[in-house]
């Protein structure tokens, strides 16, 4: 399994949104390295015929009927926003999709 | 790119061969959201229909709408698909402020229903398979309203504000298989499938499905490859493509600006595209390149969804007919022939006069009035017959008027347009403008005995026998009482009078 | 009056349901403990003076009007800050939520006031869930009471804590690798991660959904089964809760009867890494089970070696996504929103400004692991992991009632000692994530303390899932014969504050 080089770290902050410095850069790529060669070792399981499981329970179908419960008010909504406006979140300007 | 640069259509389909997909997403119609209990409603005040899980607070979690898994299973077997007999959630991982938890909790490599095919009917008559990829269960996201730019439009913006009443409400996410073989029919392929997936959706009674409201829109991917050769070309994806008009004109379009680029030796760069309105053309958006990184996963928060086969079957069974059922048994009952029946199809009449008969008028009635006046109007304003501004209701009522002899067609056309005009319900308009047929003898009298004093030659023709020459009279008549008159009524009159009766 | 806060829970309820107290006066003796000694152990990062003063004045009027109080009416408990508390502040510990009053409380902070218990405050923790010493903290360090140089545990440090330095009687912790035992094992106190879908996890702020686990904490084993009956049970709001009635753990932890159960231990935790004093106290309590008359015998459990490194690639990758929502769009701190920047770029400077180092090792870690070309080799592996570890068990339990263990490798290590060694931070975990990986029950308690140090050792008791009564019919029958042997609980030893 191949380590984690500084590149992609740099490259995960992004996709993660975290403007990282660059001694953390570092400091990551690093540790990242140790941690992912320790636990690489899962792999050896990777061709086994083994189902995976990604839930300890052996739940289905947990569903709820199509009723209307109460929402919060706007105010409760809002009441945490760093800003707001016209009973909005407002957020800096969106780059991207038109 | 405008327009005027581009190589014509036919050139284009002289080289290339058409391969889209469409991806149509639309908004369930249930009570609440998919994953929360949060009212759905149109037209709340911002911020109102929402709760902790679908403004993605920390610690809150979602638990899935029963309606929002049969309505999806309806989907799935309408569109002839397999039904999964296990699937999961899976969490679609990129940040946008529009979406609280920065993940849509959607469906990944488990779909609910896979496989399947809606076959469409195009212009001539003829049937095309579109083949069904998969359809998927997930939510919308919140609705962001652009300030301190040019006309709300997001360049330029200073900041943006959110509002998430919008944000998970359900959607089911219908995927084409590549749609290949279309060649110069592909727009119009395009057009008829998305028309046909509408109506399909509508008979399911899970939405409204209305594309003008957004609760049906349309992703339009195309690419071409030179004719003969089998490998696709690179596709470009146009987003929100949100008309049946609009979506046969990106199609063609697209057609035409990939081979432009192909032609001029240059290559499709794999990216989205925003579809304008005003022109039909297409620019460019986000270039989708490998930096795009979803991270599914299987959604930690939801248990998976396994269908019982026993309830599959009884939502199986308990389908609707479907609209193209429904279209040939319609055509029987109206008594229409194939080329007729196709042009109330091409109108998107149907559903139309359907609901007119429905409201009590006669089918000839129903089809005239929407196949006529209706249907020309819609052509001009390049609108959709069904969202025109008059119910079949309406429409009946003023087919009942007519039937009663209180309209004419000639003022029923006046009443039909008045409530276009937004001035009220038939009988309101009637009353208020008063445009009732005369029909009083005393009344008429004295306009025919005008007529006939008027037209004295006309008159002594009748009265020696030439009795087909009465329609200049009552011509003259209904011209002076401005058409309100009884027409039989006048024709009885002056033959009454001219002894010729 | 001092002695009011060396009750246990169970004796607390009995006073003042006898009148002997009120709940007032409970509550006013714990607020004036913290007053005495937080400044020292730091267990709280809120203490809501008022908010407890008057739950408990509504016990005592309840009582007035002769209404019948339950079994916890009154008593004082110390509510990890993991869980929504509405009008409460909730902050996970980190610089991201500071401030942050939530809008609606968990259904775990529904049940405790239903319950009439007294919410006295929120307590410090690893930033959102994330380490074993409470180190990582955006509030400070918390002190073990036993030495306060030394860690609490964590991710629960300051729950854990605050039972040990008497600042209240119950407390509330989650375990998503251990986050509950292993405070609990290293601070003379007893905690209990009940089976995975047992306590609802709607209002707990997700750390690893699959993993995370609420559960009680508290001096006694009974006083934690009679928090466990408080909390658990079906939540509609929560899809993985489980709908089945509670296991009778109060009247499990009364048993003090062990005869005739099968009880295994597990091979795999023992050798290099594991403290002799940890294995000798260990050792000591195998051989008290036997002596109390159960049947012990040793079980092999070959993937319980790899449940680390399994535990490390998905506890992250569902940490990356679950944090994705702090983005300084809706709530919680914004940084660098100065006009001129983007909201990308407001989201990353915030999110890096406001998470610490672990949290932020673990983002990365966990979109690595999740991120195309890697997540059949390490996400997909590690769910086959899980399904082997579930195996095991299985397997073991096919044989024995319940496993035994020790909770952690050593005791209280120094705090700083791993603060950036983040390989060995996770050693401390090592016993307790298969139970969390597989979703079964299980409980740490205090068997003595290490001759070496003087500091406590936990024993690990783990049950097959939806059977969380044998942890406490077991872990009430050691404590007991313990008790009987010392002449007092472990916690009295400890040094005053
Ligand atoms: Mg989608
Ligand atoms: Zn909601």
């Amino acid at each position: 399994m191949p380590g984690i080089t500084r590149e992609e770290v740099a490259h995960l902050a992004r996709l993660s949104r975290l403007e990282l410095k660059p001694e953390e850069l570092d400091h990551f790529a690093e540790q990242l390295d140790v941690i992912i060669g320790a636990v690489a070792r899962v792999s050896e399981v990777a061709g086994q015929d083994v189902p995976p499981t990604s839930h300890p329970l052996p739940l289905t179908n947990v569903m709820r009927a199509d009723e209307v419960r109460p929402s919060l008010t706007p105010e409760q909504a809002l009441s945490g926003a760093p800003a707001s406006e016209e009973q909005r979140f407002r957020v800096p300007q969106i780059l991207g999709e038109d | 790119m405008s327009v005027m640069n581009l190589v014509s259509y036919e050139d284009a389909l002289a080289s290339y061969d058409p391969v889209m997909g469409l991806e149509v997403h639309v908004e369930l119609g249930t009570k609440t959201k998919m994953f929360c209990g949060c009212s759905t409603e149109l037209g709340a005040e911002p911020n109102s229909q929402t709760c902790p899980t679908c403004l993605g607070l920390p610690g809150s979690l979602p638990v899935v709408n029963a309606v929002g898994v049969e309505s999806a299973v309806k989907i799935g077997l309408a569109l002839n698909c397999e039904i999964a007999e296990w699937c999961r959630f899976a969490r679609k991982n990129y940040f946008y402020p529009d979406m609280p938890k920065n993940f849509q909790t959607s469906q990944y490599d488990e779909p609910i229903a896979f496989n399947g095919y809606l076959d469409v009917q195009l212009e001539d008559g003829s049937t095309f398979r579109v083949e069904i990829e998969r359809a998927h269960m997930e939510e919308d996201t919140g609705k962001s309203s652009h300030v301190g730019g040019a006309t709300g439009r997001i360049h330029g913006a200073t900041h943006s504000l959110l509002d998430y009443n919008r944000a998970g409400i359900p959607l089911i996410e219908i995927v084409t298989k590549p749609i290949e073989g279309a060649g110069e029919r592909a727009p119009e392929v395009a057009k008829a499938y998305v028309a046909e997936l509408r109506e399909v959706i509508r008979s399911l009674d899970v939405s409204e499905a209305r594309m003008d409201k957004g609760q049906m829109r349309c992703d339009v991917n195309l690419s071409l490859r030179p004719n003969g050769t089998e490998t696709f070309g690179t596709r470009s994806e146009t987003k929100n493509v949100n008309s049946l008009r609009s979506v046969e004109r990106a199609a063609r379009f697209e057609i035409r600006r990939h081979a432009t680029v192909l032609t001029d030796g240059g290559t499709i760069v794999q990216e989205t595209r925003h579809f304008h309105e005003e022109d039909g053309s297409t620019t460019s958006g986000r270039i989708k390149d490998n930096a795009e990184d979803y991270r599914y996963f299987p959604e930690p928060d939801l248990v998976p969804v396994a269908p019982a086969r026993a309830w599959v079957e009884e939502l199986r069974a308990a389908l609707p007919e479907l609209p193209r059922v429904r279209r040939a048994r319609l055509q029987a009952e109206w008594d229409l022939s194939d080329k007729d029946m196709q042009s109330v199809l091409n109108a998107g009449a149907v559903g139309p006069i359907q609901e007119t008969i429905a409201a009590g008028a006669p089918a000839d009635q129903a089809r005239k009035w929407w196949m006529g006046e209706l249907a020309r109007r819609a052509n001009e304003t390049g609108t959709e017959l069904s969202e025109q501004p008059i119910t079949p209701a309406q429409v009946a009522r003023v087919a009942a008027l007519v039937a009663e002899g209180k309209l004419n067609d000639k003022l029923a056309r006046q009443v039909i347009e008045a409530v276009l005009a937004g001035e009220g319900e038939p009988d309101a308009i009637v009353e208020k403008r008063g445009l009732a047929v005369v029909s009083d003898d005393s009344a008429l009298g004295a306009a025919v005995d005008q007529a006939i004093a008027e037209n004295e030659g006309i008159a002594a023709k009748i009265r020696d026998g030439k009795v087909q020459a009465v329609g200049a009279l009552v011509g003259a008549v209904m011209k002076a009482t401005r058409g309100q008159a009884d027409a039989a009524r006048v024709k009885d009159l002056i033959l009454e009078r001219l002894g010729a009766a | 009056m001092t002695e009011l806060i060396r009750y246990t829970a169970a004796e607390t309820a009995s006073a003042i349901a006898k009148g002997e107290v009120s709940a007032v006066e409970v509550a006013q003796a714990h607020l004036d403990r913290i007053g005495a000694v937080d400044k020292k152990v730091n267990a709280f990062l809120h203490v809501d003076t008022e908010g407890a003063l008057a739950a408990a004045k509504a016990v005592d009027d309840k009582r007035a009007k002769g209404e019948e109080l339950g079994p916890l009416a009154g008593v004082p408990l110390a509510l990890k800050d993991v869980f929504t508390t509405k009008g409460i502040p909730t902050t996970c510990g980190s610089k991201m939520l500071e401030g942050w009053i939530p809008p609606y409380d968990a259904t775990l902070t529904s049940r405790l006031k239903d319950a009439d218990v007294v919410i006295l405050g929120k307590t410090n923790m690893d930033e959102f869930a994330m380490g074993s010493s409470t180190e990582n903290s955006a509030y400070g360090v918390t002190g073990n009471p036993w030495d306060l140089s030394r860690i609490p545990g964590g991710s629960g440090g300051g729950s854990a804590a605050a039972l040990a330095a008497f600042e209240a009687p119950l407390a509330i912790g989650t375990d998503t690798g251990g986050s509950i035992r292993q405070p609990g094992a290293v601070t003379g106190t007893v905690g209990v991660k009940p089976t995975y879908g047992s306590v609802s996890r709607y209002g707990l702020v997700a750390f690893s959904s699959s993993l995370d686990q609420g559960g009680p904490c508290a001096r006694t084993v009974l006083d934690a089964a009679l928090l466990h009956e408080a909390i658990a049970g079906h939540d509609p709001l929560d899809s993985t809760s489980i709908d089945a009635p509670v296991p009778a753990v109060v009247e499990a932890a009364k048993m003090r009867d062990i005869r005739g159960m099968r009880i295994g231990v597990v091979k795999e935790f023992a050798g290099e890494g594991y403290q002799a004093g940890v294995m000798q106290r260990f050792n000591e309590s195998v051989e008290l089970l036997r002596e109390l008359g159960a049947e012990v015998v040793e079980v092999s459990c070959p993937s319980f070696t790899l449940a680390l490194p399994a535990y490390y690639l998905i506890a992250p990758s569902e940490c990356s996504s679950n944090l994705a929502r702090f983005d300084a769009m809706r709530y919680g701190l914004r940084v660098g929103d100065d006009g001129s920047r983007s909201a990308e770029e407001v989201t990353a400077l915030t999110r890096e400004a406001g998470f610490g180092p672990e949290v932020k090792r673990r983002i990365i870690l966990g979109t690595y692991a999740l991120s195309s070309g890697y997540y059949d080799a390490y996400y997909g592996s590690a769910q086959k992991v899980r399904t082997l570890i579930s195996r095991d068990f299985d397997a073991a339990f096919a044989g024995v009632d319940v496993l035994v263990s020790p909770t952690t490798p050593t005791t209280a290590f120094p705090i700083g000692e791993r603060a950036d060694d983040p390989m060995a931070m996770y050693l401390a975990d090592l016993c307790t994530i298969p139970s969390n990986l597989a979703g079964n029950a299980a409980m740490s308690l205090p068997v003595g303390l290490a001759p070496e140090d003087n500091l406590p050792v936990g024993l690990q008791i783990i049950a097959p899932a939806m059977a969380d009564d044998r942890l406490y019919r077991v872990g009430g029958a050691v404590e007991a014969a313990l008790n009987d042997k010392w002449g007092h609980t472990l916690l009295e030893e400890a040094p005053a504050l």
